[in-house]
């Protein structure tokens, strides 16, 4: 079994901005290696690049606000051999400057980690303008980008690292607010890799992001009500590991995919093209319904919207139906 | 070469470029034609540091060509000053070609960066002034290459406050301005003047040239590298289809090819110097 916290299942588990992980990546990366440079429109604390901003000042660019130059300038970079992680919250990178993301980046095949903060409803209070809900969908889109949606602040960490040892586009997406730190720095990471969190017959969760714990949580209390639920960790949601997927759901014959995202578009719609032409089950998505959010606390938003754990095991339930 | 050569150089770019536009049945003929004489006096007047046998070379001055809806000039000069075979040019937007319909970095040699959508090239050079002045500490220079309807794209701004705050003495922008864009001439769709005083505004040093005068375009080029303070722009005054009098200053001829008629019209005129050496080719 993958080794999580000893806490799992604990109120009091220990909680972290997933965001923490990236900062904690990039100081790691700092030492390791000097081509790694980090880029930051007006916003270096909040996507914890203070500290290495201050230890590497010579490896670190102000930009000001403004993301298109942002992603211009990450492409320059990696031009002449750098590997620019360009920063900013998701909804302006690659919200705003997809064109540029496309075009400079993607296309030209350069060598750019596009690091996306405060990404999801969870943000909260900030309101709808500020909830990127579609990040997944306009960066898994592009060919030669590979998509990370870390569920916790260490696995955010081993992603920010494994990224630069990749040549080519990743995006990685980050959320703000403070969740279960539920991985342990044993628990494996590879791009490409999904993992199997959780056991189970019954029905297969996967689940990328915050929406993993939450998943994990409605299987703990599932399996109280005799519902035996297998957890899929899908952190790397391009490229999709259909193996692990089609392994799981030719077990458990149906699937309910979560995730801090549009429904539309995002992973859940990987998985179904994914299993659609591997091995076709019943699946449920469990995300944002085609609307925008608004302003709430974290707790209340997930769940009036329809992304906590009570949701999931809502799906969990209609799916097993439909098997 | 002298400016002599390099005029006969430049007119013999030109009718590469309608020989390649015709035979693709599509592109843009205005502005290569316009910009021929830059790219002539960049890439084989000695204006930049290349060496076309070894495209990759450290030590070159990097080059980006933003608009790269001209690219039939691009092409055209790198195949003239050595970077792959001139045959290769009459593979321009076909299927298999490594002459995209606009530019596509990682095929050709010679093209640094990928380019289509407006106003995208000054942010990819700016990093790299930024990373061969600051971190590389190499003294090649970075030579961006912009159209003036580009101008309208805010990317260009974000990108010139950078390499202004930056001071980055070893970028040089070159923008076309011929004063024509697709719907029309730049002054009606949305007008750039005082195009000069903006430049200024945001920090630029700026050099204002005859965009047909080699001579003059080598030399600013070179003036930029006395300018220590701030990047430099250099607007060349071009003529939009310079050298084909029938596309010469009209804003139709932006995004069209020529037919095989006109083209050999076109061709009639520049291999004759406007008519002025008839007896050879009649």
């Amino acid at each position: 079994m993958i080794k999580l916290s000893d806490k799992l299942y604990n109120k009091d588990i220990d909680q972290q901005p997933i965001r923490k992980g990236f900062g904690d990546g990039m100081m790691i990366l700092g030492k390791e290696n000097p081509k790694v440079i980090a880029l930051c429109c007006d916003l270096t604390d909040s996507v914890k690049l203070g500290e290495f901003a201050k230890t590497y000042p010579d490896r670190f660019v102000e930009v000001g606000v403004a993301e298109q130059n942002l992603a211009g300038l990450g492409a320059g970079f990696a031009h002449e051999g750098f590997i620019p992680y360009i920063t900013s919250y998701a909804t302006f990178s690659p919200g705003r400057n997809w064109d540029q993301i496309r075009v400079s980046i993607c296309y030209s095949e350069n060598n750019v980690k596009i690091i996306g903060s405060h990404a999801g409803i969870s943000v909260g209070p900030d309101g709808a303008t500020h909830q990127a809900m579609e990040d997944i969908a306009i960066t898994r889109v592009l060919p030669h980008m590979t998509v990370l949606v870390p569920c916790d602040a260490i696995e955010a960490r081993k992603a920010t690292i494994a990224a630069a040892k990749l040549d080519g586009p990743v995006y990685i997406r980050l959320a703000r607010e403070k969740t279960p730190q539920f991985t342990t720095d044993e628990t494996p990471f590879e791009i490409g890799k999904a993992y199997v969190f959780r056991e189970g017959k019954d029905v297969t969760i996967a689940a990328a992001g915050p929406q993993v714990y939450y998943a994990l949580e409605a299987a703990e209390a599932l399996s109280k009500e005799k519902i035996s639920c297998e957890v899929v960790n899908l952190v790397s949601v391009k490229p999709l590991d259909t193996d692990t997927l089609t392994k799981s759901v030719k077990k458990t014959g149906c699937i309910v995919t979560a995730e801090e995202h549009q429904i539309t578009g995002g992973v859940g719609s990987a998985v179904a093209e994914s299993l659609s032409r591997s091995f076709p089950v019943p699946q449920e998505f469990v995300g944002m319904p085609d609307h925008f959010g608004e302003s709430g606390e974290q707790s209340e938003l997930i769940s009036k919207w329809g992304m906590d754990s009570k949701a999931i095991i809502a799906a969990v339930k209609k799916v097993v139906k439909r098997k | 070469m002298n400016i002599r050569e390099l005029e006969k150089k430049a007119n013999e770019i030109r009718q590469d470029i309608i020989t390649m536009l015709v035979q693709a049945k599509s592109g843009h003929s205005a502005g290569p034609l316009g910009m021929a004489d830059v790219f002539t006096a960049l890439y084989l007047g000695g204006a930049m540091n290349i060496d076309p046998k070894n495209p990759d070379w450290e030590a070159r001055d990097r080059f980006v060509l933003s608009c790269g809806h001209i690219c039939p000039v691009w092409y055209a000069a790198l195949a003239h000053a050595g970077f792959f075979p001139t045959k290769e040019l009459s593979s321009l937007r076909k299927l298999g070609t490594r002459l995209q319909g606009h530019p596509h970095h990682t095929e050709l040699p010679g093209a640094e960066n990928t380019s289509g959508p407006l106003g995208q090239g000054l942010s990819q050079a700016a990093a790299m002034a930024y990373a061969g002045l600051k971190m590389k500490k190499e003294p090649w220079r970075v030579f961006c290459v912009m159209s003036d309807g580009e101008q309208e794209e805010g990317q260009i701004w974000e990108a010139a406050m950078f390499a202004a705050k930056y001071k980055l003495r070893n970028l040089v922008g070159i923008i076309d301005r011929n004063n024509i864009q697709i719907d029309g001439y730049t002054e009606d769709i949305m007008p750039l003047e005082p195009f000069a005083d903006k430049w200024r505004a945001y920090g630029w040093h700026v050099l204002e040239v005859d965009g047909h005068n080699i001579q003059a375009i080598i030399d600013a080029c070179n003036e930029a590298r006395a300018i220590y303070e701030k990047p430099t722009v250099i607007i060349c005054h071009t003529i939009p289809g310079k050298g084909v009098d029938f596309m010469e200053y009209s804003y139709e001829w932006h995004g069209k090819p020529p037919s095989p008629e006109e083209a050999k019209k076109a061709l009639d005129e520049l291999r004759t110097l406007g008519g002025k050496i008839r007896s050879e080719h009649e």
